[in-house]
């Protein structure tokens, strides 16, 4: 679609400008401020320049942490994506059967990241939970609160369970907007299902698997009140992501010189990798756009 | 020009798109699994809610033995608990229409018309849900104390505007992009003015994509935690830190927290309830 | 190729019909024969597009049986008829080249590789899109799209017959002709059996040899476009076919059973007796004539009624006069350099030409 140039458009957009801007802009240099800075007590600062930028790159805890977090969100996006595009096409695609199968998907989406550690926390724990006790009756001696790899497996199982809902929802939507047409051409040149997913329906679900990328990748690289409420990072360090370890060094250690550098770099990080997932929706989304123009 | 474009048949009759089922079903096996999956741990938090402490601590029951509402009456009759959940729903809706009232009008013009540093713009609209919230949150706590906003109802919804704003303009985006334009400019053909024809003839063009954006804008800012609980103390302070805080002073009260957590999905529940035609009927944010 | 039957077919879409308007296709048994260009014509919404389906097996008829070479292939699936439809809005595989497009029906049925190339090479040739072969198809106009779609439909060398569902809708008006032309050589060189759905009689009269009209879920007549022209056997024909379409004023027999009454007045109209003797009692009467053969001059003519010439309008090639008879307006089509005007007049009509239908059906 041809947009009309307008610069008064602009008035449209100024009431979300400001206020996220307002919650945005003076955190931010704030942030920023205390990254360049010791704070010795209220009124004693000193400007450090980049020390502490050079100090966070070079500490191990935190190269952990980033390893662990790494690895989890990719672990969590492998799993989660294509879940959530099989659970989407096995879902029924009208009748009550459909809104029951909706509402139940979506339940553990509406579920305070806090209750989420909660309802896990209990679940796994083998004297009261249903999953622990479960396990344990088949003789394994699970415990996510002592062993590091128990712990993986259910902060990612939580993840898990948390937020695929939240792509078959989206893949969902996706796939209902597939005009019937194309089925029934498929059928005329004799496609196999495993041709029609292939062909019709994965490229059509492009757009909106993007935007469940895009923000499975921004909120598990964030990750923090899930894991903090099952495992608070233990057992030792071994789920503690970049945001608990933040946290432990901001509030815990008050160490807010190196948290701020480091949460800076953070920010970077998130913001580039979403730039590029971003600049590919926006390739995807008007693929014919300067073609069409010359036609 | 034929004749027979203008020909109407004497009785129409209604043709609905051949019924066919979808071709790739792979999951007759998976479904029934994940749905088991999805529900075990809230079913086990309902039972763990009916249970009594005594009980729950004894031994293992896959259901009460003797079903008791005792966590739910202490949460329906303590204000410290009840408080919680109506400041919880009191900002998240707040949060929602401001979120819809402010994201609409910027949908439209990211959809509509090109302006100086549109692209931009809206990327940086985007980055405002990454930031880590570890060391945001002490300036957040700093600046929301400054201007009188600590510990109010408005000042949660404000800040969760951060991250659902975004979110809304971009799925309203989608959705405003599914209108033809020729619409638009129909009305204004018509002698509407912008007003007129946003309220009258837009809004309800886009009906579903504003009940989908509702139900993303309520999700993000009921389940969130560390904005809500740091900006708040006593008079508008959320129920998931009312958990988190009566639990750790009385111990281990597992039946009060399973009965606490069972009461912050019911909203969700009865909201996800409302707007599933919208999804079931295939939201297609445009982009598809 | 094959020849297709219809036997005693029916569909509705609701699961318990009762009334005949419950279906979406009424009772209709007919044969299509091998290597004809058909053209099922209709209003939206006649059913001729679940005609289509039925026969391509995307919607099993409720009722009835369809037949290819004789053989029942009611239960089959479309995958196992060996059909190829082509529909209303152009459905290309986005990822695909335009030449993985063409071969995708081929290499489905795991056709040999060498054999998909000459084949795509072919109706690429024959399309004229051998110079896009290479293309990524989702970025072409729309016309080229449905171009690849109909070459989808023509790349199977084994198929029964080819449908269309209304193909050129998105297609620009100066194209349209191109590729229609094109479909009818296609059908001449290939001898394919064609079947093809539109609302634009154009459309059907100039692509078909055989055109099948619908209405409300029935087939009203079928035939060659010269006979659903001449003799139409249902009011609906006559006024769903040409342009201006039949003109239709309702009668009666007059007193003496000479002539016929249009709105109380008495006409001598040259209408066989036995016709009038044969619609007695048969429901209601309509005369029925194509502007094309009604006669109208300023002059008296021999067996003329008198009528009054209310507009003349000349439309280049032809003059279109319109008359009151009654209270009943009638349209003729003239020669170009007919001189007519406006005010009394007469209007001849032809014996052979006029015709008479008795509750909507013609009287032979």
């Amino acid at each position: 679609m041809l947009k009309t140039r307008n610069n008064k458009a602009w008035f449209l957009v100024l009431p979300v400008v400001l206020s996220v801007a307002f919650s945005a802009i003076i955190p931010l240099m704030t942030v920023i401020n205390y990254s360049v800075q010791d704070i010795l007590g209220p009124n004693r600062k000193v400007f450090v320049g980049l020390e502490w930028f050079q100090e966070v790159l070079r500490d191990p805890d935190l190269h952990g942490a980033f390893i662990r977090q790494l690895l989890f969100t990719m672990i969590v996006l492998a799993i989660e994506i294509p879940l959530g595009i099989l659970i989407a096409l096995s879902l029924p695609a009208r009748g009550w059967k459909a809104s029951l199968s909706l509402v139940l998907i979506a339940l553990p989406l509406l579920v305070p990241f806090n209750v989420v550690g909660t309802i896990w926390q209990i679940f796994g724990r083998a004297d009261i939970g249903l999953g622990g006790h479960f396990l344990a009756s088949l003789g394994i001696d699970y415990n996510y609160a002592t062993n590091p790899l128990h712990a993986w497996l259910t902060v990612i199982l939580m993840d898990v369970w948390h937020w695929t809902p939240l792509v078959a929802l989206l893949c969902y939507a996706g796939l209902r907007a597939i005009p019937e047409g194309y089925y029934q051409a498929a059928k005329i040149d004799g496609a196999k299902a495993w041709a029609v997913f292939r062909y019709i329906q994965l490229p059509k679900l492009g757009g909106v698997l993007m935007i469940g990328l895009l923000l499975r990748f921004m909120d598990s690289f964030m990750i923090y009140t899930e894991p903090f409420v099952l495992t608070g990072g233990g057992p030792g360090n071994a789920t503690t992501f970049l945001s608990v370890y933040l946290t432990k060094l901001a509030v815990g250690q008050f160490d807010l010189g190196p948290a701020a550098a480091f949460s800076l770099v953070y920010f970077l990080i998130i913001q580039i990798v979403s730039f590029i997932l971003y600049t590919v929706i926006q390739r995807n989304a008007n693929p014919q756009a300067p073609r069409q123009e010359t036609t | 020009m034929s004749q027979s474009s203008q020909v109407q048949p004497p009785q129409v009759l209604g043709v609905p798109a051949p019924r066919l089922r979808r071709p790739f079903r792979p999951g007759s096996v998976l479904l029934p699994i994940y749905f088991i999956l999805l529900l075990l741990p809230i079913y086990w938090m309902i039972t763990m809610s009916l249970k009594t402490n005594a009980e729950i601590v004894s031994g293992f029951s896959l259901w009460p033995q003797a079903i008791t509402f005792e966590h739910y009456q202490e949460i329906f009759t303590n204000p410290a608990w009840y408080t919680g959940y109506l400041n919880s729903l009191t900002y998240v809706a707040m949060n929602t229409v401001i979120s819809l009232v402010i994201a609409l009008p910027a949908a439209y013009a990211f959809s509509r018309y090109s302006f100086q540093g549109d692209k931009h713009l809206f990327f940086w609209l985007l980055t405002n849900r990454m930031a880590p919230p570890a060391v945001f949150l002490l300036p957040f706590f700093q600046l929301y104390q400054s201007v009188g906003l600590f510990d109010t109802h408005i000042g949660v919804a404000l800040a969760h505007l951060l991250f659902n704003v975004p979110l809304a303009v971009w799925i309203l985006e989608g959705f405003i992009s599914g209108v033809p334009r020729e619409i638009d400019e129909t009305a204004y053909i018509d002698g509407y003015s912008f007003g007129r024809f946003f309220f009258r003839v837009f809004i309800p063009l886009v009906r579903s994509g504003i009940g989908v954006t509702a139900f993303f804008c309520f999700m993000f800012s009921w389940i969130e935690l560390l904005l809500a609980r740091t900006l708040t103390s006593v008079d508008a302070k959320p129920i998931a830190a009312v958990m988190t805080r009566t639990v750790s002073a009385s111990g281990m009260d597992w039946g009060l927290l399973a009965a606490a957590g069972v009461l912050t999905i019911v909203p969700g529940a009865l909201v996800i309830y409302f707007v599933r035609n919208y999804i079931a009927k295939g939201f297609a944010l445009g982009r598809v | 190729m094959a020849r297709i039957e219809l036997d005693d077919l029916a569909h509705a879409y609701m699961p318990d019909p009762q009334k005949p308007e419950d279906y979406a296709l009424r009772p209709m048994t007919m044969t299509w024969q091998d290597g004809g260009a058909y053209a099922l014509l209709g209003p939206s919404g006649c059913g001729k597009s679940t005609l289509l389906n039925i026969i391509s097996g995307l919607v099993r008829p409720s009722h009835g049986r369809v037949l290819f070479d004789g053989q029942d292939v009611t239960n089959l699936p479309t995958e196992a008829r060996n059909i190829a439809q082509v529909f209303q809005f152009p459905v290309i595989y986005d990822t695909m080249t335009v030449h993985d497009n063409l071969a995708f029906p081929l290499r489905n049925r795991r056709v040999p590789e060498p054999e998909v190339r000459t084949r795509v090479a072919q109706v690429a040739e024959l399309l004229e899109l051998t110079g896009d072969l290479r293309n990524r198809a989702s970025g072409l106009s729309a016309d080229m799209k449905q171009k690849i779609s109909l070459g989808r439909g023509l790349v199977r060398k084994d198929v029964a017959a080819i449908l269309f569902d209304e193909p050129l809708t998105v297609i620009d008006p100066h194209l349209k002709w191109q590729l229609r032309s094109k479909l009818k050589q296609i059908h001449y060189e290939l001898k394919l059996s064609l079947i093809y759905v539109t609302h634009d009689q154009v459309e059907a009269l100039t692509f078909a040899d055989q055109v099948v009209l619908m209405e409300g879920g029935e087939v009203v007549q079928a035939g060659t476009p010269q006979a659903l022209f001449e003799e139409p056997e249902h009011v609906f024909v006559g006024y769903f076919i040409g342009s201006p379409g039949m003109n239709l004023l309702p009668c009666a027999v007059a007193p003496g059973g000479q002539g016929v009454q249009v709105d109380g007045q008495t006409y001598e109209l040259p209408i066989d007796p036995d016709h009038l003797e044969r619609a007695r009692g048969r429901g209601s009467l309509t005369l029925g004539i194509r502007p094309e053969f009604l006669g109208c001059s300023n002059s008296p003519q021999p067996g003329a009624v008198q009528a009054h010439i209310t507009r003349v309008e000349d439309l280049g090639n032809y003059k279109i006069a319109t008359a009151v008879m009654g209270q009943h307006t009638v349209k003729a089509k003239l020669a170009e350099d007919a001189a007519i005007l406006t005010g009394p007049g007469y209007l001849s009509f032809p014996p052979e030409q006029t015709k008479l239908y008795a509750n909507s059906r013609i009287v032979r």
